[in-house]
């Protein structure tokens, strides 16, 4: 679809910028910069690989909840999970995008997800330390992106913020109780949040002055706000509930700045975040591992389907 | 080697009595049917009361917003098209 | 949203239940009579309550195992509402056990700190998996059969029970059917599929016999008009299977003979030993805490 000749695309180009001007919606069948489509595709897949890989960590803690109760929402949000995959997915697809190929494309290791997803749960508050750290910098993250200039993928969002919140909801409610529970409890949370906090800032990706496509991805509207301005309110907003948890944030850096009116914080390992987005993280081989054998060994299951369609169909034909 | 995909769908939800069908979103299945209890699934976590249409994505018609875009001339009619461009991601390495 | 957008209608048309699970779910039990009805022996009804209360407990737990392991996204939603029905119908069961039999017992306790040969579930829910198809082999059994019974219990002279019932009906029917359309389309799929259908099935087959076998518990119960007697599910269960089966274009193997209600009378496999420590090893961890 690169063949058009440029003279061509002038015009359409300036009504793309126009319409992005005017704060409106680009549309599945509207013309757009491969650039845009190409970067959009990307954006959406890795965002869909996430909540499909993000099932895993929390998923193997569904069996082993300590009450039925926690059982039940933790059921339910990993399977929102795979829904909020299945919304991102269908959005992707309305840029021509096939989710067949995508899912080859991650399994394959040819598109990535968030590095979050490569650290391990060790124990049942590592559930309620994602719900609150991972899904509230998620909510960071997504709340503007439902402002995204592309329709579909704004959409989506909108549905997705609203089942969030109560995953970040949930995993609050976890740690407050168990922070008043028993010293063990106590412990467990304050070490969860311990493994979890840095990871955490490192959702947001790199610093603006090391993040090339940030500057076009502002212009077009795909993202809203820079890493570092997400990664500041996160803190910001955090901050505070830990101190109603009663919970220790690991970084002695940490303290009010009334000059800024921000918290400052302790310098980000990102040579860790580079480690792990390239594959070295504790987790990365087997989420991708189970990822591929449910593919994989599911897929006699979809052959097994579509050539039962094909064949009623065959059969409503005839008959 | 990873099997067939199945056809997409697009979904259409009536929340609730005196709103029109509103077009959610879209969804992989083998067939009619299976379509139908997807979309019941994963659009209205099994509410019910409302009313859902399913349609295969290639059975809908659909008019092109930008006339004078060269590039829906080809395939004009189709709710979403199949571009191949994108198939190899800029960030990859040894393509 | 200030600019119009197709998402309104849905977003502020009916509040928040349907966007996530603990929002606006109504109490199935909300206005019925908890007292015991008269006439009635708590501990057996007790009893009663653990064996449909486990059955589900159990069979959730094995669906619950297919989470991220699904063959196709929408199967892992459909597998997981399955799975949340399920777990819903095991936590009003178990409450209401501990309530009848006057321990007090919470579902907690009963989930978390009974011994295997406590269990009262039928051997069918505890068997492992399988592949996907030896998974809706069994889960179209249960559900034919597990439909059949609430169908009765709606008429049960425990108001709790009934209600129960009333609820999952329609829950357990969508599981039938679910399961009805997986065991179909695999068994007239491909010839593989057909294979690995009826290899489920038959792994399956021997463990439908101890589902219309009483145990006394539910004998007595049944004549003081609270149970189901399961020797009379066993004709439903025969016709709906024969049906589903012919659609799938494989044999439909003799309706079951009753066997022994093991499970009902705490007798398991290690499968269920092990289910459990799963299911229990975090909670009996740490016994003293607050989840």
């Amino acid at each position: 679809m690169t063949g058009t000749p440029q003279g061509d695309t002038l015009p359409l180009e300036r009504d793309f910028e126009a319409t992005i001007g005017h704060d409106q919606r680009i549309e599945p069948r509207d013309w757009m910069p491969d650039g845009y489509r190409r970067t959009m595709v990307r954006q959406i897949a890795q965002h869909a690989h996430s909540e499909i890989i993000g099932m895993q960590p929390e998923g193997e803690w569904i069996t082993r909840a300590p009450s039925l109760r926690r059982k039940a929402i933790l059921l339910a949000k990993v399977q929102d999970e795979a829904g909020h995959g299945l919304y991102l997915y269908s959005a992707a697809e309305t840029l021509g995008a096939d989710r067949g190929e995508l899912t080859e494309m991650l399994i394959e290791g040819r598109q990535k997800y968030s590095s979050i997803f490569n650290y391990p749960t060790l124990s049942f508050a590592d559930v309620g330390v994602i719900g609150w750290l991972v899904d509230g910098a998620a909510i960071c993250n997504q709340v503007p992106l439902c402002r995204s200039s592309y329709g579909p993928y704004a959409r989506a969002m909108i549905r997705i913020c609203k089942e969030e919140s109560f995953h970040q909801r949930q995993g609050f409610e976890l740690l407050l109780t168990m922070m008043r529970g028993t010293p063990a409890q106590r412990e467990m949370v304050q070490d969860a949040v311990n493994r979890w906090w840095w990871p955490s800032l490192m959702m947001f990706g790199p610093p603006d002055d090391a993040s090339p496509n940030t500057e076009r991805s502002m212009a077009w509207k795909i993202k809203r706000h820079t890493n570092d301005e997400l990664r500041q309110r996160f803190v910001d907003i955090t901050v505070p509930q830990a101190e109603v948890l009663g919970v220790t944030l690991p970084d002695p850096d940490l303290r009010w700045n009334a000059e800024r009116g921000h918290h400052d914080f302790g310098p980000i390992d990102w040579s860790e975040l580079k480690r792990v987005i390239s594959g070295d993280g504790p987790c990365n081989a087997a989420r991708m591992a189970r990822r591929r054998s449910a593919h994989e060994d599911g897929a006699w299951v979809r052959e097994a389907a579509a050539a039962h369609a094909a064949r009623k169909t065959g059969r409503e034909v005839a008959a | 080697m990873t099997g067939s995909s199945w056809p997409l769908y697009e979904v259409f939800v009536r929340s609730k009595r005196g709103l029109n069908h509103v077009h959610v979103g879209s969804l992989h299945a083998a067939d009619d049917e299976t379509a139908l209890r997807h979309a019941r699934d994963l659009y209205t976590r099994r509410n019910e009361g409302v009313s859902i249409w399913v349609v295969r994505s290639a059975h809908i018609t659909a008019s092109s917003p930008q006339e004078k875009d060269p590039f829906f001339a080809p395939s004009g009619d189709k709710v979403y098209r199949h571009p191949t461009f994108y198939a190899i991601p800029d960030d990859v390495p040894h393509m | 949203m200030s600019t119009g957008n197709a998402y309104e209608a849905l977003n502020d048309a009916a509040g928040d239940a349907r966007w996530a699970y603990g929002t606006g779910f109504a109490d199935p039990l909300a206005g019925v009579d908890t007292r015991l009805p008269d006439g009635v022996d708590g501990a057996d009804l007790g009893a009663y309550c653990l064996m449909l209360g486990d059955d589900a407990l159990v069979m959730s737990h094995r669906l619950q195992e297919w989470v991220t392991r699904a063959p196709e996204l929408e199967e892992e939603v459909a597998l997981a509402n399955v799975a949340l029905d399920l777990l819903g119908q095991a936590r009003l069961l178990l409450a209401r056990a501990g309530q009848a039999d006057g321990s007090g017992r919470g579902e907690d306790d009963l989930a978390f700190h009974r011994e295997p040969h406590e269990f009262r579930g039928v051997l069918l829910a505890e068997a492992e998996n399988g592949d996907f198809a030896h998974t809706m082999a069994r889960l179209l059994v249960f559900s034919t059969w597990r439909l059949a019974l609430l169908d009765r219990l709606r008429a049960s002279r425990d108001p709790v029970l009934a209600a129960v019932a009333g609820k999952g009906v329609n829950e357990v029917a969508y599981h039938r059917d679910y399961a009805a359309g997986w065991v179909v389309r695999l068994g007239d799929g491909t010839a593989l599929s057909r294979e690995r259908m009826a290899a489920g099935l038959a792994a399956v087959w021997p463990l439908t016999g101890e589902l219309f076998a009483a145990h006394e518990v539910e004998t007595r119960l049944v004549a003081a008009g609270v149970a189901v007697d399961p020797a009379g599910l066993r004709e439903e269960f025969g016709a709906v299977l024969r049906q589903v089966l012919a659609a799938a274009t494989l044999d439909a193997p003799p309706l079951p003979v009753p066997g022994a209600a093991a499970g009902r009378s705490g007798e398991h496999t290690g499968a269920l030993r092990d289910l459990l420590a799963e299911l229990q090893g975090v909670a009996r961890g740490l016994p003293e805490a607050t989840w």
